[in-house]
């Protein structure tokens, strides 16, 4: 497995996300997953996206994001120097002989319980990719319901900001205009 | 400027700042279908006195048209349709544009804003649809935001690696009124092409032509889109290093010039093909490593390092790994390298490499045999035309056999003058290329040189051409067949013939088409008829010409790289495999 996580920055306009996800199917690239959310900057979003592909095909994709108009930035972010999350919302079977276990286990995953029925409980959980998969695997034996996750979301860990100058935009003069034109 | 129906003081329909704004980005010919979502524009474009608008017969021959206009010009060239069919029928140009790197902006009607999304009456999300097949595409449905598009549009389209750019207006913003205002500056924070290589890349890659013996100047159609000829010129000279031109680069560098070794690829002459495969060094600029230059990759070129040049990053790598990667601008590039070979010694041994490609290109010239029954052979008739018309004149093709004699038999010396569809590989681009190249040099013989096959897919254009007084000249190399398909069949389908005859020496009358289209028809069936027949085409200036060649069928296409197959597997003819005298090297 060769997941490599990229950083996105695009311009926050309609069609950009049907832009990137194009892109990625047509040039044969497998995405683990994505997340697309806004930033400091208003007009501004960030895409954290998990691919999984080797080094040299790793290079073509950030190759051809770049050429997209609409991307700002790409920047990968490497596991140890960064922090990597995602949640996770699961329905657990619990009824009253087993919901002692189940929020025990909760409890060690530092998760949380943020709804209850009589014979489940909907647990919250945030973290990585691992510690996820650890707590799902410990409350399997339970009956797992239904189970919902959301892409990676990730950041660089110091003080350093991948948008730092994201306003910092190339202006192009204009084609110069051949008339006069009034008002 | 078309100011008439506006309400107040600076106040313009949607349409008339989209004609204004396109008056602004200097434009003076398009190419177009008027329909529903697209008609406000059409009112305001009646009065424009700075751009003609030519009406033609079907949206794929506007679509054409621009890329002919830009590839002849090198300016941006711009069709126009409406929604829906009209848009969808612009896919095989935008297409083929991308693939090939033509400026070119496309200008659709889209239904209006509010019944976008309702599967209302011609709609098609245009945009949609054109994501993978343009290098940017809008959709404007606010009027203030048509200026700034039809702006950004044009930048895009003609900087960094040129592409084309769709812009889908809504109905109800061509509609709505709003105020024109040209923006003087442009925010693309996204897109800001490298045009100037990096000195460091630059002085590796003169270290390696130094130090190569066997080095070739890998030379595509960047050169072109670059307008980097005269470098390319100056660096050829100053080396000695033997040249390729791949199907796009056909006229970037002379013909004539005993250095070039012409076409590399599956149909390469066995110099151009041996000259990248035996190579220590190949120097590509502003090629992409395309598998019909290639062949075979993992047996491409095996002992050459590799300098590629491109404006885009993404080509670099992307088929045929690169020891020095340069982005840049081929003109600046070659300029720079140009520069620093002069400042440190172009002084590199590269004598029995020349001398050894040089026997080859002696040893397996381009060449045919002649029918034995005296009918016409297509390569003689692409030859003469070559000849008779002369370096000045534009030629356009089509896709197949006869591109392929056409990109071989005819002689380019200048930049701009062969045109087709090299990547894409468009049946029917030729008459409507050729369209568009005539309005954009009116002073120049425009010659498609077409298929009997491509030229019934878009001959409607012939109408057009004959109403507008575009006088173009069409060569039809008619072997009654889908020729380079039957090639194939011959050589690995046992000569089962399924589904290429077109019986076009029957069916239909050519001679009679051109007629009713109100072009001149002529018939050409033997050799002795040729040259005389060129020269009265020739002399014809006030209408479309097209000549109906009734060639030989079984005529191939020689040299040739199987597909798939290495390069190191060329024939010169069909079970002739040239013979390479290594030793010599």
């Amino acid at each position: 497995m060769n997941k490599h996580t990229l950083s996105v920055l695009v311009e926050n306009k309609p069609g950009v996300l049907a832009r990137i996800a194009g892109l990625f199917s047509r040039r044969g690239f497998n995405i683990d997953s994505l997340a697309v959310g806004p930033t400091e900057h208003p007009e501004i979003s960030r895409m954290t996206i998990v691919v999984n592909v080797e080094e040299s095909p790793l290079e073509q994709v950030t190759k051809q994001l770049n050429k997209l108009v609409e991307v700002i930035k790409i920047v990968e972010l490497d596991g140890s120097a960064s922090v990597n999350r995602e949640l996770l919302l699961v329905k657990v079977r619990a009824d009253a002989t087993t919901r002692g276990a189940v929020l025990d286990a909760v409890q060690l995953f530092r998760a949380k319980v943020v709804d209850v029925a009589p014979d489940a409980v909907t647990v919250q959980a945030v973290g990585n990719a691992d510690k996820l998969a650890d707590l799902l695997r410990v409350l399997e034996p339970f009956g797992i319901r239904e189970l919902v996750q959301s892409g990676m979301v990730a950041i660089g860990r110091g003080s350093r900001s991948i948008s730092e100058r994201p306003q910092r935009t190339v202006t192009v003069p204009a084609p110069v205009s051949a008339i006069t034109i009034a008002g | 400027m078309t100011e008439q129906g506006g309400q107040g003081s600076g106040s313009v329909t949607g349409a008339q700042s989209l004609v204004t704004s396109l008056e602004a980005a200097g434009v003076t010919d398009i190419f177009g279908i008027p329909g529903g979502a697209i008609l406000p524009a059409y009112d305001p474009l009646m009065d424009s006195t700075r751009i003609r608008h030519i009406l033609v017969r079907h949206e794929q021959g506007a679509g054409h048209a621009a890329q002919g206009y830009a590839s002849a010009t090198g300016r941006v060239g711009v069709c126009m349709a409406t929604s829906g069919p009209g848009a969808t029928n612009l896919v095989t140009p935008l297409a083929d544009a991308h693939m090939d790197s033509v400026p070119m902006v496309a200008v659709t009607g889209q239904v209006g804003a509010a019944m976008i999304g309702t599967d209302a009456f011609q709609e098609a999300d245009i945009r949609g649809i054109t994501m993978p097949i343009t290098k940017h595409n809008f959709l404007v449905t606010n009027p203030a935001d048509i200026p700034r598009t039809i702006a950004e549009a044009f930048h895009i389209a003609s900087t960094g690696r040129p592409g084309p750019v769709l812009v889908d207006v809504a109905k109800s913003a061509l509609q709505a009124q709003t105020t024109f205002a040209w923006p003087t500056e442009l925010q693309l924070p996204g897109y800001r092409p490298v045009t100037t290589p990096h000195a460091k890349q630059i002085k590796e890659a003169v270290r390696l032509i130094r130090e190569a013996r066997r080095p070739v100047l890998y030379v595509g159609g960047g050169v072109i889109r670059a307008r980097a000829s005269r470098e390319l010129a100056q660096l050829a000279a100053l080396t000695g290093i033997p040249v390729v031109t791949t199907l796009m680069a056909r006229g970037a560098f002379p013909d004539s010039n005993p250095q070039h070794l012409g076409m590399p690829g599956m149909h390469g002459t066995v110099a151009a093909v041996a000259g990248l495969q035996k190579s220590d060094l190949i120097i590509s600029l502003g090629a992409r490593f395309d598998d019909r230059v290639t062949g075979n990759l993992d047996s491409f070129a095996p002992n050459a390092l590799v300098i590629h040049a491109d404006i885009d990053p993404a080509e670099i790598g992307k088929n045929r790994h690169a020891d020095v990667p340069i982005v840049g601008d081929c003109r600046e590039v070659i300029a720079q390298l140009v520069a620093l070979l002069q400042a440190e010694g172009a002084d590199g041994d590269y004598e029995s490499w020349v001398a050894f490609l040089a026997g080859l290109k002696k040893s397996y010239p381009l060449g045919y045999d002649a029918p034995a029954d005296g009918s016409l052979s297509p390569q003689y008739v692409i030859e003469r035309l070559g000849a008779i018309a002369g370096p000045e004149t534009i030629f356009t093709s089509g896709v197949g056999q006869h591109q392929m004699w056409a990109a071989h038999f005819i002689d380019y010396e200048r930049p701009n003058t062969w045109l087709n569809s090299g990547g894409l590989g468009t049946m029917g681009f030729s008459v409507p290329a050729a369209m568009g190249a005539k309005v954009g040099m009116p002073d120049s013989t425009v010659w498609a040189i077409d298929g009997d096959g491509c030229f019934q897919m878009t001959n409607q254009e012939l109408a057009t051409c004959a109403i507008n007084d575009i006088p173009i000249k069409v060569a039809i190399i008619n072997n009654e067949s889908l020729g380079m398909v039957r090639q194939w069949q011959t050589l690995f389908y046992n000569e089962r013939y399924s589904n290429t005859d077109l019986h076009s020496k029957r069916i239909p009358d050519f001679v009679k088409l051109a007629d009713a289209y109100g072009c001149v028809g002529l018939a050409c069936e033997s050799p002795e008829e040729v040259d005389a027949t060129i020269e009265k085409a020739m002399a014809i200036d006030d209408q479309p010409v097209v000549v109906d060649f009734r060639v030989h069928r079984d005529a191939m296409v020689w040299p040739m790289v199987a597909a798939g197959s290495s390069n190191d597997e060329i024939q010169y003819a069909r079970d002739l495999a040239p013979q390479f005298d290594e030793d010599d090297l």
